[in-house]
Formats: C-alpha cells, sequence, structure tokens
C-alpha cells in the first residue's frame, strides 16, 4: 500500500475544500504598523508558560527576553517592540481563559532597533543548534506552536533521514506560507542548513501543493549546490499539510498509530518556522514577529502582514477595514482554525491567520439531522478512521470502546468530516471532548 | 465594528454545502422520471397509487411526529421517497386503500418505532411492501398489461375497491415476465425489458429509467455506486454461470438483469444509506449477498421474485458487516479485531 501511495504522489481519502487563497497569494508581505500597545500572553506555545523576568516600570529594547523558558518543553518571549512595561496580569487568550501576560506600551518615537545577540554559526554543534532556536524563542509557526527544538531532537537509537520541509499550506484562504517561499528562499535554504546539522537529516524534501507552482519554480531556481535538497509539488488536497499525509505523499511511509514522524526516520518542519530559523540564527535574535494572512469577506485591505507578536486583534481588524457587519472571526484558516471570542487577544507565534467573515457567509443551513450513515465522512479521513460509527459511540459516551476499538486518539481534527457531514453533525467536536474525557481517565489510571 | 458581537462555532468553519434535505430531495428527483413512466404506462391507476402511498407516508410521518411530542420531519423529504418507492414496488391496479395501509404500515413499523430518520434497521418501503405481501397475496401478484388504450379515461374497479373489500379481478391481466418464466417457462425479449414495454409493478418496468436516476445521484456523490454494481454484479455473475451449465433450464443473465424489480430495488432500495453498511468493503459484501438472494430465491424459491427479501435480509445483517469490517486505519499494520 505504502508503494501505491508513493506512486500517487498523495495520500488516501481528504477533501477539496474552495481554496479563496487568490485574495491574498500575489500581495507581498508588508510590514504591519506597531501598536501603541503589545498584550503578551506567556503561554503562547505548547508546553509550559514562559516565566517573567521584567519588573514593572521596565524600560525594554526590541528583541529583549523579557520571560525565560522554564522547561524543555517552553521557549522565551522576547519584545516585539522597544517600549515600557506597563503591567503585568492577566491578559485573555484564544483559548477563553486568562493567562498570565505582560502589557508593554511602545515607544511612539524609537527607532525600533533590534537589540543584539550572540549568533549561532551554522559550524556549531546540534546541540548549540538546538540551544540556539530554542533560545530564539521558535514554535512551530504553521500554527501548532510546539517548540521547535523539542521536535527536532532525534531520541536515542532513533536517526533521521529525511527532513521534509512543509509547504504545503492546505488551509484556504491563507497565503503566509507561499509568500514566504516567494520572498525568503535565502533564508529557508539557511534555516535547511541549521536543522539538517541539528538532526543529521542526509536529505532535505521541501513539499509544496500544485496550487503554489510559482513557489515551487522560485525555490528550484535558487537551490543550492552544497546540500542535498529536492522540491517536490504534490497534489492539492485537504489535509495534505498535515505531518503524517505529507510524510505519505512525499516518502509513501505511514507513521505507526500513535508514533511520531521520527519512528519513520523524518522531521517535519513549517517553511515559515525554517525561514525564521534562517533569519533570526545568524543574529542570534529572538522571534519578534510574524507573517500573518489577513483575509476574508469581512476585510478590505486583505493581505499577508509581518506583524509584531502581541498585537491586539482590535488593532489589527481597525487597520485593516474590518466591514460593520462582521459576524465571526478565526485565528488560523477556516478547517481547524478557532473562532475568536474576544477582540482583546493577541497576535500570536502560532497566529498563521487572521479569517474574518460577514453575516452573510455565517452557514445558513446548519440544521442537525440525525446520521443518516451515508459514509461520507468515511470516503474523507485521511486516517482512515470510522467518524461515523465515534460519532454514534461518542453520543453513547462510549469513550473508552471508541479509544480502544476505533483509534480515536489518532485523530488529529482535521475537520475533513464534519466539512462534509450532509446532516451537520459536529463530529470533531464530540472527538474533541471525547479525546480531552480518555486523556483524564488514562492519566486517573496512571495515578490510581 | 467595535462593539460587534461575534458569533463563535467551533472548526471547520466551512462545510461543503450538501444536506441530508438536499440529498432525499434529489433522490425525488431522480425517481420523477421513473414515476412519470409508471403513469404513462399505466394510467391513472398508476397515478392514483403513487399519490395515495406518498400522501399516507407523509401523513403517517406528520401525524406520528405530532403525536410524539417532536417538530414534524416530513421536510426532510425522506417520506415522500419511502412513499414513492413503496407505490412504485405494488402492482398499478393495486388497491389504493390496501396502498394507504402499505404507507402507513411502512413509516409506522418500518421507520419510527426505530426512532425515524437514520435509525431504521430496514428499508421503510420494503416493509410496507412485506406487510401488504402477507396481508394481500392476490392482490399484489394481480397483474395488469401496460399500454392500455382506455389507461388514462378509466380507473381499474380494483384501484377503487372498497376499503377492507376484495378487489374483483378484471378479465384483463399480463404476467410479468419473471411469472411467465417461472410458471409457464415463456422468455420475455431483453430490449422490451430495457425499455419498459412489458407488465410488471408500477415503477419497475423502464431499467433505462431507474438507471439514469441512478447514474444522477452517483454523479453528484448521493448514492453509493458500490451498491448497485456489486447487487447487479454478482446476480450477473451467478445467473451467468447456472446460464453456461443450462441454458435450457436457467434464464440468461440478462434477462435477470432487466426483470422484476432488481433495477429498483439494486439502485433505489439497498442504497437506502440508513440501511446499508458504511465501509467501502462492506458495502460490497452486502451488495453481493443481495444479488445471491435474489438469484437464489427466482430460480430456487416458492416466489417469482426475490428483490424485496434479499434487500431486507441484508438490511439485517448490515449492521454485522459493519461491525466487522473496518477499514485499515493509517498506520496499524492489520484492522483491529473488534470483540
Amino acid at each position: 500500500m505504502g508503494f501505491l501511495n508513493f506512486r500517487q504522489n498523495t495520500f488516501k481519502h481528504g477533501v477539496h475544500p474552495p481554496e479563496h487563497k487568490s485574495d491574498t497569494n500575489e500581495l507581498p508581505i508588508r510590514q504591519f504598523p506597531f501598536p501603541s500597545l503589545i498584550i503578551l500572553p506567556m503561554s503562547q506555545h505548547i508546553g509550559a508558560p514562559a516565566k517573567i523576568i521584567v519588573r514593572e516600570g521596565e524600560e525594554v529594547t526590541r528583541g529583549q527576553v523579557l520571560a525565560e523558558a522554564t522547561a524543555h518543553v517552553s521557549v522565551p518571549i522576547h519584545a516585539p517592540v522597544s517600549g515600557v512595561i506597563r503591567k503585568i496580569g492577566n491578559v485573555p487568550t484564544l483559548a477563553g481563559q486568562m493567562s498570565e501576560g505582560i502589557y508593554l506600551e511602545a515607544f511612539p518615537y524609537s527607532s525600533q532597533e533590534v537589540a543584539k545577540g550572540e549568533p549561532v554559526p551554522l559550524t556549531a554543534c546540534p546541540e548549540d543548534i538546538l540551544l540556539g532556536i530554542k533560545n530564539a524563542g521558535i514554535v512551530g509557526l504553521g500554527g501548532a506552536a510546539f517548540p521547535t527544538h523539542v521536535k527536532l531532537q532525534v531520541p536515542e537509537g532513533k536517526e533521521c533521514e529525511y527532513l521534509l520541509i512543509n509547504g504545503i499550506e492546505c488551509e484556504p484562504y491563507l497565503t503566509t506560507d507561499h509568500r514566504v517561499m516567494l520572498e525568503q528562499a535565502e533564508d529557508i535554504f539557511t534555516g535547511i542548513r541549521y536543522l539538517m546539522r541539528a538532526t543529521g537529516a542526509k536529505r532535505t524534501i521541501i513539499g509544496i501543493e500544485a496550487n503554489k507552482q510559482d513557489a515551487a519554480e522560485h525555490l528550484r531556481a535558487h537551490l543550492p549546490t552544497d546540500i542535498p535538497v529536492s522540491v517536490e509539488v504534490v497534489p492539492v488536497k485537504y489535509p495534505q499539510g498535515s505531518e503524517k499525509m505529507l510524510i505519505t505523499s512525499l516518502l509513501g511511509l505511514e507513521v505507526p498509530s500513535g508514533g511520531l514522524p521520527i519512528d519513520v526516520k523524518s522531521v517535519v518542519v513549517n517553511v515559515a518556522t525554517t525561514a525564521e530559523i534562517g533569519r533570526l540564527l545568524p543574529h542570534g535574535r529572538g522571534i519578534q514577529e510574524r507573517v500573518v494572512t489577513i483575509t476574508g469577506p469581512g476585510i478590505s485591505k486583505k493581505g499577508n502582514y509581518r506583524i509584531p507578536i502581541g498585537t491586539p486583534l482590535r488593532y489589527v481588524l481597525e487597520q485593516v477595514g474590518a466591514a460593520d457587519n462582521i459576524s465571526e472571526v478565526y485565528m488560523g484558516g477556516p478547517m481547524m482554525g478557532v473562532a475568536v471570542s474576544n477582540l482583546d487577544i493577541s497576535v500570536v507565534k502560532g497566529t498563521s491567520g487572521i479569517l474574518v467573515f460577514t453575516e452573510n457567509e455565517v452557514k445558513a443551513n446548519k440544521k442537525i439531522y440525525p446520521c443518516i450513515k451515508c459514509g461520507a465522512c468515511v470516503d474523507a479521513c485521511p486516517l482512515s478512521l470510522n467518524p461515523s460509527k465515534l460519532g454514534i459511540l461518542a453520543k453513547f459516551e462510549a469513550y473508552d470502546e471508541m479509544a480502544d476499538n476505533f483509534h480515536l486518539m489518532d485523530c488529529f481534527e482535521c475537520g475533513s468530516c464534519s466539512y462534509v457531514c450532509p446532516s451537520h453533525i459536529p463530529l470533531v467536536q464530540y472527538f474533541r471532548l471525547s479525546k480531552s474525557i480518555v486523556r483524564k481517565r488514562q492519566k486517573a489510571n496512571q495515578n490510581g | 465594528m467595535a462593539n460587534r458581537t461575534l458569533h463563535i462555532s467551533t472548526s471547520p468553519h466551512i462545510t461543503k454545502g450538501v444536506s441530508t434535505d438536499s440529498i432525499m430531495l434529489n433522490v425525488v428527483l431522480a425517481l420523477l422520471p421513473v414515476a412519470g413512466f409508471a403513469v404513462i404506462s399505466f394510467g391513472l391507476n398508476a397515478l392514483l397509487l403513487l399519490i395515495t402511498t406518498t400522501a399516507a407516508c407523509v401523513l403517517t410521518e406528520h401525524r406520528l411526529c405530532r403525536w410524539a411530542g417532536q417538530e414534524s420531519t416530513v421536510s426532510d423529504w425522506s417520506a415522500v421517497i419511502t412513499g414513492l418507492l413503496l407505490g412504485l414496488t405494488l402492482p398499478p391496479i393495486f388497491p389504493l386503500w390496501m396502498g394507504f395501509i402499505g404507507g402507513v404500515i411502512a413509516i409506522a413499523l418500518g421507520k419510527f418505532i426505530f426512532g425515524g430518520l437514520g435509525y431504521n434497521v430496514f428499508n421503510p418501503a420494503l416493509v410496507g411492501r412485506a406487510v401488504l405481501q402477507a396481508a394481500f397475496p392476490v392482490a399484489i401478484t394481480t397483474w395488469y398489461p401496460a399500454f392500455l388504450g382506455d389507461r388514462f379515461s378509466s380507473i381499474s374497479s380494483s384501484t377503487l375497491t372498497f376499503p377492507f373489500m376484495t378487489p374483483t379481478v378484471d378479465a384483463v391481466s399480463g404476467a410479468t415476465p419473471l411469472a411467465a418464466y417461472k410458471f409457464e417457462q415463456v422468455m420475455t425479449g431483453s430490449q422490451d425489458l430495457a425499455l419498459g414495454l412489458i407488465s410488471g409493478s408500477t415503477g419497475e418496468t423502464c431499467a433505462v429509467l431507474i438507471l439514469l436516476g441512478g447514474i444522477y445521484l452517483a454523479a453528484r456523490n448521493m448514492l453509493n455506486w458500490r451498491i448497485p454494481v456489486a447487487v447487479l454484479g454478482s446476480v450477473f455473475v451467478l445467473s451467468g454461470i447456472l446460464y453456461l451449465i443450462d441454458p435450457q433450464v436457467y434464464p440468461s443473465p440478462i434477462f435477470m438483469l432487466f426483470s422484476g424489480g432488481l433495477m429498483l430495488g439494486a439502485i433505489f432500495m439497498a442504497t437506502d444509506m440508513v440501511a446499508s453498511p458504511v465501509t467501502p468493503f462492506g458495502v460490497v459484501i452486502y451488495g453481493s449477498i443481495i444479488g445471491l438472494l435474489t438469484v437464489v430465491i427466482r430460480i430456487w424459491g416458492g416466489l417469482p421474485e426475490g428483490v424485496m427479501y434479499a434487500i431486507l435480509l441484508a438490511n439485517a445483517i448490515s449492521p454485522h458487516i459493519d461491525n466487522a469490517i473496518q477499514p485499515r486505519v493509517y498506520g496499524t499494520v492489520k484492522k483491529q479485531v473488534k470483540s
């Protein structure tokens, strides 16, 4: 089967949502104005929140470390602007609950020059490169926000053969990775050099979806000769950008259930993350801004913007001319993005897009019918799970059976099943809840 | 913008735009040409029968929902499908009062007591027909010739039989191709079968229109094409083997495909999403079982036609097929065996 998939250059199942990328994919990345107030939550990444090391009233320079990593799975947070710490306290977050954070007031007339750091040379040993990546505060910029240095660490007894650079960007509407590939080829290749050295990978493949041929051609035209790197174009299909699907499409291998890419000798890194590593490490700087696609029918100045981390969403929407009748705002794409309930949250490291729908787009026919067992979800699930059966079991609260017999915990919540469901059953939501309940039970069992 | 109330919803925030009621409505649309041909070939009798069974199903569903204190589910169109399918499987001069009872039973016993749409174990239309077959064995096998000259001007006395009375059998009657084969060993030409120039149940005669309806639905992804392919394929292969063994005794595979209720059953009834398995391999097994049972009942059973019982039996084992056959999950070596 793996052989077959390899020849097809794609994975099984998946869906084809309308792309809507043409609104922004030809717009170059532009610098976003600095807001007067930056709001920085301390947990912008998966893992332990960073620990604040500055005091209220302290003046800080752009690029200075404001909070340091407290554990292995944690990263520091840098000042996105030069200014003064106004307040340390609770800040609103996308998840809904408040979290510890910093209110940073920007100096209006500062040159916003970035503080100098300790450069990490390409010749450094793998451990030093990993440390450099951690010190730069880098997390997966595709949206997952998992600390990159943790992912790059090859466990004892395993080896990394393939470094896969994820330039798929399969979420509709989003074009940040596309623009980064067109505009930051050199940063990407520098990043790849760091990553190959850190992981010991023997070969690098940049995977790009066929709707970004220009990016593929641009990168191919600039391929360096000193490292074994190639560009592969794969068919457009959601969720091609998931790690597992990308590995299957590029290598014809399947990551074992419950395993990690390293189990098939691979490490997958998002292309924007790679570019940021290549941009920051040679100067020893930390991450202060990121590229965000701001788009959707509710926005008049759509585009790809380099936005300082911590910029409040309300300020962003004012700058890009949000319509009066906006109804839903999502952080991320329409398939996996999270609906925003509060415009006082800010752009964080994991924000790849801001999508704004008006009243006109918010689905009219959302009436939920019973499952008619049409099997559309079964034909959509990229992991060949049985969402229909899982959905019925979730209704009966048979969470253990879902996990034990139907691979619930493999589900990565891509949303393909809900997308195709004619009965509008919120399957992904069921699975999200079921997974958290199963996780709690497993924890309780371990402790008990 | 500043003071807008934001709506929040869970991802994904877009849908494909297909909804259950639109699927059901499309099935109704795909059945309309079949029903239209039934009216053209059998006249007013067929028209009245289809109206009666459909009205019976819709009214029953509406009434039962109200009595159960629920919102009426008539607007999802599924009761219309049941009513049309039931009417199409009955003989054209079937007494209307019996058709009405069939419609009530199809919805009440075939669907509602299981919990309504999505929970029925059997195809509701076939449950209604099975009860009618048991209750009125003569009326349901009283056939009528197609394309009679007065079909648009007169109504058969059988159609208008007074409720709870036994219909008087008309002088004219036409044997169906399957009955002719079974009881008189007479074969009907395959061209007549395909085009529906024959006697038979109201909507089972024109195989071409049924096929077109199926192709329309399959092209719109509203019908699992694997089911009719498996049903028709297994009938073709099995009857083909028998035909090769002895063409004098066994009918040709073409005759088997285009006669009786097989085409309508394979395309519009075996494909009832609720009562069929969901996995790709599961539906192939399910369809093959229907094909096998159809051939066995037709050739060795006491009845001339076996599609209805074949589908009902396969409906019954469909949940077990679903339990036994799960697709191989990504990243696993072999499929998980369920206890």
